[in-house]
């Protein structure tokens, strides 16, 4: 009994009593509240990575903050998820996604459809206040099915996340860092040459028009992600 | 009350904003009421005004004139609204920026001209190199997103303007909307 006691968790989160089990995230506990935090990177079915920053919140007697999403509860946890240092920071992390590559919303595949601007406007956010980089980024149209759009990624890798641990092909990955950071495929094959097994998984999961299928080209793009959970639910029941 | 002095300006777009603008439809009426369009390229003046109350920037700046006009707009305007994506972000003008102007231009003058192909020196103003929004040159008041932003967004707007109410942008309108 003892055991079982002590499995569960009771915290607060933004002045709501709240509990959750042994192991669970921030993230997750706030979510079974409906305690909203806006994230970019997570997404359910996926590994995290706590790469975006935009679930950063605060914990009581620690001056750093930290990531919803990586974080684990403890016991009589004191977490708030909405002030205004949060606000600040939520806000100038949306604007330098913004300003690091061409995100032009009005001729973008996703517009309407893309949770950068879904969250930029939940976010308050009417303008960028820092100088765009206009970087001189490729399309890769070689893909019979699918296209990459450089210019829209934002490179929290879902795509190579969901091509490695979802799919298995591990074709997706990484190039260079920092600012040179690119997503490939293969050994920077062109995607149509890749060993790319067609899935289009990493299509469904991308939050921005950086992946798009090149049959719904137009303003009507939605992505449905909601795959992943129930691929994972009946590959566990397996 | 005197009414206010509305100026309407078209820098670097398309004039969908514009377009928009004027699907307000019998509301302009309204506005009409309240407001005078002193300066605007669907009336006739020909000079910006010394006193705007409320001017309404069109398009992001990309040439010499450009950057002269909305210097020119921040000084005599009380309230500079940066109206729609252009102004913003720079948007669809500003996807020239990773090519450069000389390659725009080769393509617009020299590539595609039919007969005297050269490169234009006067009447045409120079390019910047990188096409900006106007907030990167002079302050601006109020952000109205949207390529366009609707004629609801922009009643909305000008109707909380006009009246000094409140005014809860990110609620109607966003980049691309």
């Amino acid at each position: 009994m003892s055991v079982v006691e002590s499995d569960v968790k009771t915290l607060v989160i933004d002045e709501q009593e709240v509990s959750g089990r042994r192991g669970q995230t921030i993230l997750e506990v706030a979510q079974e509240n409906e305690i909203p935090i806006p994230t970019l990177c997570h997404l359910e079915g996926l590994s995290d990575l706590g790469a975006c920053r935009l679930c950063m919140v605060e914990i009581k007697g620690s001056n750093k903050l930290q990531p919803a999403c990586v974080t684990t509860i403890f016991e009589g946890m004191e977490v708030t998820t909405q002030s205004e240092r949060l606000k600040g920071h939520r806000r100038m992390i949306l604007e330098l996604l913004y300003a690091e590559r061409n995100h032009i919303c009005s001729v973008c595949v996703s517009n309407g459809y893309c949770e950068l601007q879904t969250l930029g406007q939940e976010q308050g956010l009417t303008h960028v206040r820092l100088p765009y980089r206009n970087p001189e980024l490729r399309v890769d149209a070689s893909h019979d099915r699918f296209t990459v759009d450089h210019n829209r990624c934002i490179l929290f890798i879902r795509c190579v996340r969901v091509c490695s641990g979802i799919e298995g092909a591990h074709v997706g990955d990484v190039l260079a860092r920092g600012i040179d950071c690119i997503v490939i495929t293969d050994l920077h094959e062109e995607w149509g040459k890749s060993t790319c097994t067609r899935c289009g998984k990493c299509v469904q999961v991308c939050p921005t028009g950086a992946l798009f299928d090149k049959s719904k080209i137009g303003s009507d793009h939605p992505k449905d992600p909601d795959f992943l959970p129930y691929l994972n639910l009946m590959r566990e029941a397996r | 009350m005197s009414k206010l002095k509305l100026a309407t300006v078209w820098l670097d777009g398309c004039s969908g904003c514009h377009m928009s603008f004027l699907d307000m439809d019998e509301r302009l009426l309204e506005l009409a009421e309240v407001v005078d369009v002193v300066y605007s390229p669907i009336v006739d003046a020909k000079e910006f005004p010394d006193e705007v109350d409320i001017a309404l920037v069109e398009g992001a700046v990309a040439s010499v004139d450009d950057e002269k006009k909305i210097r020119k707009i921040r000084d005599h305007s009380k309230t500079l609204v940066a109206m729609g994506d252009c102004a913003i972000t720079g948007n669809v003008p500003s996807m020239r920026n990773p090519i450069g102007p000389e390659a725009i231009m080769d393509r617009a003058f020299i590539q595609n001209a039919s007969a005297q192909a050269q490169i234009p020196c006067i009447v045409v103003p120079k390019l910047l190199r990188v096409v900006r929004p106007i907030h990167e040159f002079v302050k601006v008041d109020v952000f109205l997103p949207g390529c366009p932003p609707s004629a609801g967004t922009f009643h909305t707007a000008l109707t909380a303007l006009v009246n000094g109410g409140p005014l809860d942008i990110p609620a109607l309108t966003r980049f691309g909307a």
